[in-house]
């Protein structure tokens, strides 16, 4: 093991993502500032509001789950070359057969149907996601834009599927399945107001981590993701990769789903479009697509969602005032792209 | 009711037109960006973007064509740091669209929020039904003066890319970049031109939302036409005309769900809505081919490779 070497391949990476945060900042404080607020006021509120009792940690966490699990939707194509943005797709799809997998078994003990609730959305979503992925790859159809649509199919799906065949008719003004039972939910970790969903997100980021830097098959696909023709000659199965990533990437949005069925709502419903695809794409960009990346990233832009409450009350800016900072943020690490490689000191280092 | 079923077909003609012409005008702008080689995913952020513009220049000023060409200039400015951002190296236009479209309809909700409440001036709407005495054609056939400024661009677009100057440097750009530089093209200038403008008539697209149909200016205004610019271009082989009959039928098919919905025909809302997005999956699958270039397709757009 040679830390230092790997350490320097750390840095560049990381240097450029902490001044691309740094600029954000700038940009974003001055924009508040132009807003009539004073933005150091504005940076505390959120920091309270995110970081600054055990209570805002938690929301912050809570917000933090499906993003973990989302952003690997599109981090793990990410080492394919794809960008797919279906995360949304896989939720919705996920959540909805992992509801009505619950429904079918009234009778089975919590931990049975819970499993087979995580099971049965972890397939959904990844199949959902694999459509793209194997589209790409057998018809050449751009993944990014098949992703998008088959977002809008999910969608269409699950808000036909809760508003006839499977509509509890006591849902009036808000149409959904049957609830799955209070047995069923799943709990919250002792001690806090946090459910299980977030170990699921930590031990899914490591799992890929583990799966993409640790295995053979993590390395083929990087390779695959650098020069499809190269890993062709070298006998790699690029179609498989293809499918199997998508599949395991679909599986964490599925599984991201039915977390928000289990844990929150009880019910598959248009909540489950809540837009946590989308914001796992940012997760991701700005992680860089490594797993173990997307944990700290995503606290952090739950941090960030979870202080729009607050800013509201203490500061009077609209609650978009958020979504303004996220895309900021995604605009200038987009950029900051371009920056790498130009660094000579870190270049140098890096070789050592 | 002697209507009926007449009704529904009626009600789909209009909703072709009303819906459509939103269509009509990001798919327009798409069609010019993508055309000089870049994809802009982010047009849902500049017509939200032009939405807000539209309605706020129209109440403070009280002329509804002066937001239209507000929200149009709104757009503008996304399209040209959109492109300002993709001139530099390794950074990816498909990303930065969807960046734009987190960052636009951001925008557009922090600054839009004073104007939820108040109602701005309307544009005016043209009867071209008043021969009728049915008042559901009447209806169908009010339409408004920016469909028909849509039909003219797009038929002056497809004039302009074929047979001037500059239309033919934007085609060279999208085909070849290098073959552009080497007639010394200014390849970073000519695609900053055209995503600017092709931001033009998305903040254009998102005016008509604002202060024709459905007038109004809330959160929940758009339901993803800006997205779907992509779809719908790719749906049209990259012809300005084209885009034109392709919103129609894409207006048409978000009409035909409440219009059967109207005759008593509620199973299937849903799958109806999604029609559109079928068929442009559809579409691609059935032309795209690992053999070949999407057919029409301007070879520089990273979509197609």
């Amino acid at each position: 093991m040679d830390v230092p070497k790997n350490l320097h391949k750390a840095l560049e990476p990381f240097l450029i993502i902490v001044g691309s945060l740094s600029v954000s900042m700038v940009l974003f404080g001055g924009f508040v500032a132009a807003a009539g607020a004073n933005p150091i006021e504005v940076y505390h509120t959120m920091y309270r509001a995110a970081f600054g009792s055990s209570f805002s940690w938690q929301n912050t966490l809570v917000r933090a789950t499906p993003l973990m699990l989302t952003a690997l939707c599109t981090a793990l194509p990410g080492y394919l070359g794809l960008i797919i943005i279906g995360g949304e797709g896989a939720v919705v799809i996920g959540g909805l057969a992992a509801a009505l997998a619950a429904l079918t078994m009234p009778t089975a003990p919590p931990m049975v149907v819970l499993t087979t609730m995580a099971f049965v959305g972890m397939v959904a979503g990844g199949i959902w996601l694999a459509i793209g992925g194997a589209l790409r790859h057998y018809r050449a159809v751009n993944e990014t834009i098949s992703s998008l649509l088959l977002n809008y199919i999910a969608i269409a799906v699950l808000n036909h599927l809760v508003t006839s065949t499977f509509r509890d008719p006591e849902s009036l003004n808000h149409p959904s399945t049957y609830h799955i039972g209070e047995a069923n939910m799943i709990g919250l970790i002792p001690g806090t107001d946090l459910h299980w969903g977030l170990v699921f997100g930590i031990v899914a980021c490591v799992l890929a981590w583990f799966l993409m830097h640790r295995t053979v098959f993590g390395f083929g696909s990087q390779i695959a993701g650098g020069n499809v023709r190269a890993a062709q000659i070298a006998g790699l199965p690029v179609g498989r990769l293809i499918l199997i990533v998508c599949f395991v990437a679909g599986a964490a949005g599925g599984l991201a789903g039915m977390v928000e069925v289990a844990a929150i709502h009880g019910r598959a419903n248009d909540t489950l479009n809540a837009n946590y695809g989308y914001a796992g794409i940012l997760v991701a960009f700005v992680a860089r697509n490594n797993p173990l990346a997307i944990l700290p990233v995503a606290v952090l832009l739950g941090g960030i969602r979870a202080s729009s409450g607050l800013l509201q009350r203490a500061h009077e800016l609209p609650d978009a005032t958020v979504l303004v900072m996220q895309g900021i943020i995604f605009l200038v690490i987009l950029f900051s792209e371009t920056l790498y490689g130009r660094f000579s000191q870190l270049q140098k280092q890096g070789v050592a | 009711m002697e209507v009926g079923w007449w009704g529904v077909l009626i009600a789909v003609l209009g909703g072709a037109i009303r819906i459509g012409t939103p269509f009509l005008f990001v798919s327009l702008g798409e069609c010019l960006t993508e055309k000089s080689g870049r994809i802009n995913l982010g047009l849902e952020g500049t017509l939200v973007m032009g939405a807000m513009t539209g309605y706020a220049i129209a109440l403070h000023s009280g002329s509804p064509w002066l937001g239209v060409l507000c929200a149009g200039l709104a757009g503008m400015l996304l399209g040209a740091l959109h492109s300002w951002l993709c001139s530099f190296q390794r950074v990816n236009d498909i990303a930065v669209g969807i960046a734009m479209m987190l960052f636009g309809t951001g925008l557009a909700f922090f600054l839009g929020k004073p104007y939820i409440q108040p109602s701005a001036p309307r544009l005016p709407s043209i009867d071209l039904g008043g021969w009728s005495h049915v008042p559901q054609l009447q209806a169908a056939l009010q339409i408004n003066g920016l469909f028909l400024i849509g039909i003219i661009v797009a038929i002056a677009l497809r004039w302009i890319l074929k047979n001037t100057s500059w239309g033919l440097k934007v085609r060279v750009v999208g085909e070849s970049a290098d073959a552009a530089r080497a007639l010394g093209l200014p390849v970073d200038r000519i695609r900053l031109l055209s995503t600017a403008q092709g931001g033009f008539l998305a903040g254009i697209g998102g005016s008509y939302l604002s202060l024709y149909y459905p007038f109004n200016w809330s959160e929940g205004l758009s339901s993803g036409q800006g997205l779907m610019a992509v779809a719908l271009v790719i749906f049209a082989r990259w012809q300005p005309l084209a885009c034109l009959w392709v919103s129609l039928l894409w207006g048409g098919a978000a009409a035909l769900g409440p219009a059967l919905q109207s005759v008593g025909i509620t199973y299937g809302y849903y799958i109806f809505n999604a029609i559109p997005y079928i068929m442009t999956l559809a579409v691609m699958i059935i032309t795209c081919s690992p053999r070949r270039n999407l057919l029409g397709a301007p070879h520089e757009l990273t979509i197609t490779r």
